[in-house]
Formats: C-alpha cells, structure tokens, sequence
C-alpha cells in the first residue's frame, strides 16, 4: 500500500513539474527549460527543403487583430500581417493562396514556431533580446513600427504628457502596457491615476463612458478604437510614443536560407514602393531601363535563384498583394482603419522603412 | 318535484384570475412586498435587455457572418457537403423519433443507420486529398465556427463513453496492475484542470512525436478533451456500478452467466440507467467546455465570435456576438437536457 502511495506521488509530482514549467500562458519562454531539452528543428536549409516539398506554407497569425489579423465575411483570414503570409507563398510558390494559416493566441505562438508547427510566425510579436535569445528565433525584419500612444479628448487640451498632471488614464492590467504607462510618467515627474481593466474592451468602454481622461495602448490599437467611436473626431492620439514594439515576421532558428527569403520579400515589397512599382504597372515595369527594377523584378541578375526561388519572384509577390504601401492603404489606412504612417514611412520621406540594397 | 338546491357560487375575489392572484402573489404582506419587488425587478431587467436587443443592438455583425458563425472557414464551394451532413442527422433523428416504439427489425436498422453514418458524415466533411475532384480535402484543422464545436463536442462524447465505462470496469477489477493503472489515470487527470491538458496537448505532444507525425490542432484537442471527459465518464459509471447490489451479481452467476455476461446484460445496463443523469450534465458541461479551445488558437464559435469582431466594421461589437454565441449554446444545452428527460421517463429512472 506504501509502496503503491509513493509511485502515485512521485507520478504526480513529475507531472505538475511539467505542467509548471510549460502550462502557464504568462510564460511561453519556459517550454523548454534547458537548452538541449528541444528537438533540434530543421537546420541549415532543411526546413526550406520541407517547405518547398510540401507545397505551401504553414503560417502562424493572429485571428482578432484589428487591421492585422482577422476573418471575413467570407470566412477567409484578411490583415496586413495576412497579407505578407500571402507575399511568402506568392514568392516560393508563384500562388498566393499556397498557405496554411494557423491562428495562434499569445502564449502558444513562440512554442509553435519552435516545434516546428510553422513555418513563419507574423504576428504582431515584438521583437525584444528576451524572446531573440531566450527563444531560438530570429526575427527576419520589422515590417510595422508600433509604439504605446496615448488617446485623449480632443476638447481636453492635452497635447503632451505632462499636460496630463492629476488625469486618470484607463489601460488594461497585466500587460507591459500598464509598467510602460507608470515608468513614462515617473520619467516626467507626473501624477496620474490608473484605472485598470481586465480588458481592451472594458478599458475602451471606460474612456468612452468618460470615467478617465485618457486611454493608453499600442498606437495601431488606438487608431482602430477611435474609428469605432460614436464621434471619432473627438478624440485624439497625442503624439507621445511610451515605448518601442517593432513588429515583424520571425522563423525558427537553425535555417538561415529560409529566414534570408521572408526578409527579402518583405524588403522587396518596400523596395518596389521605393522604386514606384505597384501590383497595376508591374507588368510595364518589365521593360523599365531602371537597373534597380530590372534586378528587383528579374529582368536582370540572379537574385531570385539565390535565394532559392524563382528569379521573377517579386512580380508574383507585387501581383498578389502589391508594394508597401498598397498593403498598408489596404489595411492601415484609409480604407482600413486610417492610421497615420509615421515611422511606417519609407526612409526617403522620413521613415523608417529601409529596405537593403537588392544587388 | 325535484329538490331546487341553490349552491352559492363562490365570491368573485377567489376564483379567475383575480382568485389566482390573491392566493399566490397578494395572500400575506410580505408576498405583497415579495411580489412588487419581483415585479419591479423583472419590469427593470426585461426593460434593459428588450430595449438592447430591440432598438440598440447592432445586430449586423451576426447577419453579415451568420455563415462564418456556422461553419467558419469552410471553403464556400464546398459548404454543401455541411449540409448534406446535417441533412443527414436530421433524417437519423426524424426516422428514430417515427419508429420510437418500435422493437426488433426497424429498431436494428436504426442503431446500423447511426453506426454507419458517422463515418460517412466523416468522409464527407472531411473529403479525400487536396487534388481529389470528388470530394477535395477541407482538412479538419481549417473547420471553424458552430462546426467545430459540434464536432469536438459530439466526438468527444462519442470517444470518451466507452473509455470511460472501460476505465470504471478497469477501477473496480480484481487485477492489481489494471487497477492501479486505471486508478492513477482518473485520479491524474481530475487533479488537473481541462486547461492544462489542451496545452499539454497543443505544445507538448508534437516534442514527443516523431518529426513525420503531424497529428493536426483539432486532432489534438480532441484527444485531449476526449481523454479528460473519460475520466469523469469513469468516475460517474463507477457510481452507478456500487449501485448495483450484490444480490444481483449473484443471482446472474446463479443463473450461468459467465463473468462478461454478468457485466455486459445484467449490472452495466442497470449501472449506465442509473447515471443517465449524471453522465448527460457531464456531457453538457464537456459542450461548455469546448469553448476553452479558443485559449489554443482553434476558432470554435466563440473563437469566431472574437474573430468577426477584428473586422473594422464591426469593432467593438462583441456584445452582440456574444450574445449570439450564448443563445445557440442554450439552445444545444437545452437539447441536450430535454432529450436526457425523456430518456429517463422512458427508461424509468427513479422510478423501480
């Protein structure tokens, strides 16, 4: 009987020990505690190899992302962050619709690139040194620069922080949203009054209904909100970023051959705003004398079979999904949910967007 | 000459309507007060709620993805085949209700039909491979919507019954090694929540499979819910199973049977009818708790109520999806219950 209680013990502890070390949401760089503990995954061009056997790409997104990731009418998943999975299947397999989408929640999507179940993850993950080393990942490139804004009435007269001495600002608990909003006014020597919610909904609700002064999120979320008001025209998001969240796509580590071709589609697709080459005029930009072009879409050079895809790659990308910019109007602005471009601009008009040189 | 006897009928105040009142509502003061409150109560809450859903709701968000609520991701092309799937069922249902009384022939016929169309629900859903004309490849991982939570639901009931049975039988053997190892699995999986066990699942399984084993999201969901529902499947057969007494163990070995016959046409019968209760509230709330897949990325109907509300038409409408969401799963629970009544009339319950 003894003997029998200690085996069920010793069952059930090594059990929770697991269910510890992996189980909690709060925690997704914990799945594997020891480095050596995971499988390796596909090295040095392996996980190209299988993605181009298969036929398509297994693409990790967010399902009820405003403007990034969500589903339509038609039951299909729609989103800027959609969007370049379809640029990825365009350039590899000359189709856009050559993509499994797996939708993924926050505590699962680091976890999933690791054992393999993706092939790409794009969804709105910040790139940090924590998650870049901690996790096995390499991030490709940043696709959309976010920064946590502030939302205010515009009759408030809010144009800075420190204008907000004594406001109340509502944001949602348990993020880094929350830290990011307490060290931003400690900074500045400001008092304030957090009103915390369990939710991005419950936070908005409060704002809406008056109970603070301001509302503090990632500045893409804040646009969305403010298109959904009753009078979006009332309210505003001052220009003050509290913290830095470049997003972009990121891939297991171990295959650099596949990481270099979802960082150079996403710089073509810069590439061809910077040039002037959208999804309408690609075709006339075959004959462009533009060495640039020519490289960018294949006339010339062998980039495409570098990488280990077809030479005219871009044009099958820009015919897909188009160039930067058609992508963000598309989504982000005015026909999506009109966030200004900022930092999303190219570097040519004061943006961050520089894509590397395509020779 | 017939004796005229004048019967007074009762005073007006006691019997109709206004009789009715005063002796369940208006009998004592306190009732009076009762009552008024509950009156005002149910006035203020129907206001709100009819008011909602009437004048204020935004009930656009449900009509324009009214088909991504059901089926979600679905290929359109190939929404028939839901259809057909559906009509299916409801032709098993309606043939079942018509030959309800029925023994015998019809009765054999029916339990064949069931059998025999669930797997060709399967490979209609399901299709044959991605280049197949006939039929083409809707891989589960894609279904969505109102589908998948029916389909989790149904299979995870389907699958954990006689695993669950099988695991209560395994409890109580006189075999040390199987009852110990049943014991350790009911007691490890009702130690840990449902939670845990889809994320074991989800993140955990595909590190323990070999890399040529892709066993799809909804594959592992499922067998996580199956497995945890087994167990308290177990727990709730095992029930019914110290119910039985011992007398009628004894009485079956006296008349022949053998240890499996005793089992399978004397006390697992009585055991199962006992439970009847028991079993459907655990399969109602296993219903529920499909809804806990959302955490794992799968985009059951609350999964898609959350999705369609990204759309930035519909931001900030979650209200109404939810509500949408609530009323088809009362309307399924309801089912299920209603249905799980008259199965214990019928079959007696409580009753012998």
């Amino acid at each position: 009987m003894n003997r029998k209680r200690f085996a069920l013990i010793v069952v059930l502890m090594s059990l929770s020990l697991i269910i510890a070390s992996c189980g909690t949401t709060e925690c997704p760089e914990c799945v594997c505690p020891e480095a050596g503990e995971c499988p390796e995954v596909a090295v040095g061009g392996e996980r190209f190899q299988l993605i181009k056997d298969r036929g398509y790409i297994l693409c990790g997104v967010n399902a009820e992302l405003v403007g990034f990731g969500f589903l339509n009418p038609e039951g299909e998943f729609e989103g800027f962050d959609v969007d370049f999975c379809k640029a990825y299947a365009a350039a590899v397999f000359g189709d856009p619709t050559a993509v499994e989408y797996r939708p993924l929640v926050a505590a699962e999507r680091l976890p999933a690139l690791q054992t393999g179940e993706i092939d790409v993850l794009i969804r709105n993950t910040t790139w940090t040194l924590t998650r870049d080393t901690a996790n096995e990942l390499d991030w490709a490139v940043v696709t959309f620069y976010d920064g946590q804004g502030m939302m205010v009435r515009a009759d408030s007269g809010f144009k800075t922080l420190e204008d907000m001495a004594g406001a109340t600002v509502c944001t949602t608990t348990g993020t880094t949203t929350e830290m990011n909003l307490a060290d931003s006014f400690r900074m500045r020597g400001v008092e304030y009054t957090p009103l915390l919610f369990e939710s991005t909904q419950d936070t908005n609700t409060a704002y809406e209904e008056g109970r603070c002064d301001g509302e503090t999120s990632d500045k893409s979320q804040l646009a969305a909100l403010r298109t959904a008001m009753a009078e979006p025209e009332e309210h505003v998001i001052i220009d003050v970023t509290m913290s830095k969240e470049p997003l972009g796509p990121l891939t297991a580590h171990g295959d650099n051959q596949w990481n270099d071709v979802v960082r150079w589609v996403a710089w073509g697709i810069m590439e061809a705003e910077e040039s002037g080459v959208n999804s309408q005029n690609v075709d006339e930009m075959l004959n462009s004398e533009n060495p640039t072009i020519k490289r960018l879409l294949g006339v010339e050079g062998e980039m495409g079979a570098s990488l280990g895809i077809p030479n005219d790659f871009m044009v099958h990308v820009l015919k897909a999904v188009g160039n930067y910019k058609e992508i963000y109007m598309r989504h982000l602005g005015p026909f999506g949910i009109d966030i200004p471009r900022g930092p999303n601009e190219l570097w040519t008009n004061g943006g961050l967007l520089y894509p590397m040189a395509w020779r | 000459m017939a004796v005229q006897s004048e019967t007074m009928k009762p005073p007006r105040s006691e019997v109709g309507l206004l009789g009715w009142l005063k002796k369940n509502l208006f009998s004592t003061w306190y009732n009076v007060l009762l009552t008024i409150f509950s009156a005002a109560f149910i006035y203020i809450v129907l206001r709100a709620v009819i008011t909602w859903v009437v004048r204020d709701a935004r009930w656009a968000v449900v009509t324009t993805n009214l088909r991504v609520f059901m089926i979600g991701r679905y290929p359109r092309d190939e929404a028939g085949r839901v259809l057909v799937s559906l009509g299916i069922i409801v032709l098993m249902t309606a043939l079942t209700w018509v030959f309800r009384k029925a023994k015998g022939k019809p009765r054999r016929w029916l339990v064949i039909g069931w059998l025999l169309s669930f797997p060709l629900i399967t490979i209609l859903l399901r299709g044959f491979s991605r280049e197949s004309p006939f039929l083409p490849l809707v891989s589960e991982d894609i279904w969505s919507g109102l589908l998948l939570t029916l389909v989790l639901a149904i299979v995870g009931i389907l699958a954990s019954f006689p695993l669950g049975v099988l695991l209560a039988l395994g409890r109580r053997s006189k075999l040390p090694i199987i009852k110990v190892l049943c014991t350790m699995y009911i007691e490890t999986i009702r130690g840990v929540p449902l939670i845990s066990v889809l994320f074991m699942s989800q993140l955990m399984l595909p590190l323990f499979l070999p890399p040529e084993i892709r066993l799809g999201t909804v594959m592992r969901a499922l067998t996580g819910m199956a497995l945890f529902s087994a167990a308290y499947t177990a727990e709730n057969v095992r029930g019914g199973l110290a119910s039985i007494p011992i007398g009628q163990y004894e009485a079956a070995r006296a008349v022949g049977l053998n240890e499996a016959l005793v089992m399978g046409l004397i006390v697992l019968p009585q055991a199962l009818r006992a439970v009847i209760p028991a079993i459907v509230g655990q399969f109602i709330s296993l219903f529920k708790d499909t809804t806990l897949v959302v955490i794992v990325g799968l985009l059951d109907l609350l999964g898609i109520a959350k999705a369609v509300t990204a759309q930035k038409e519909f931001i900030g409408l979650h209200k109404e999806a939810y509500a949408f969401t609530a009323v088809i799963f009362f309307i399924c629970c309801f089912t299920m219950s209603y249905t799980s009544r008259r199965l214990e009339q019928r079959l007696g319950v409580g009753e012998r």
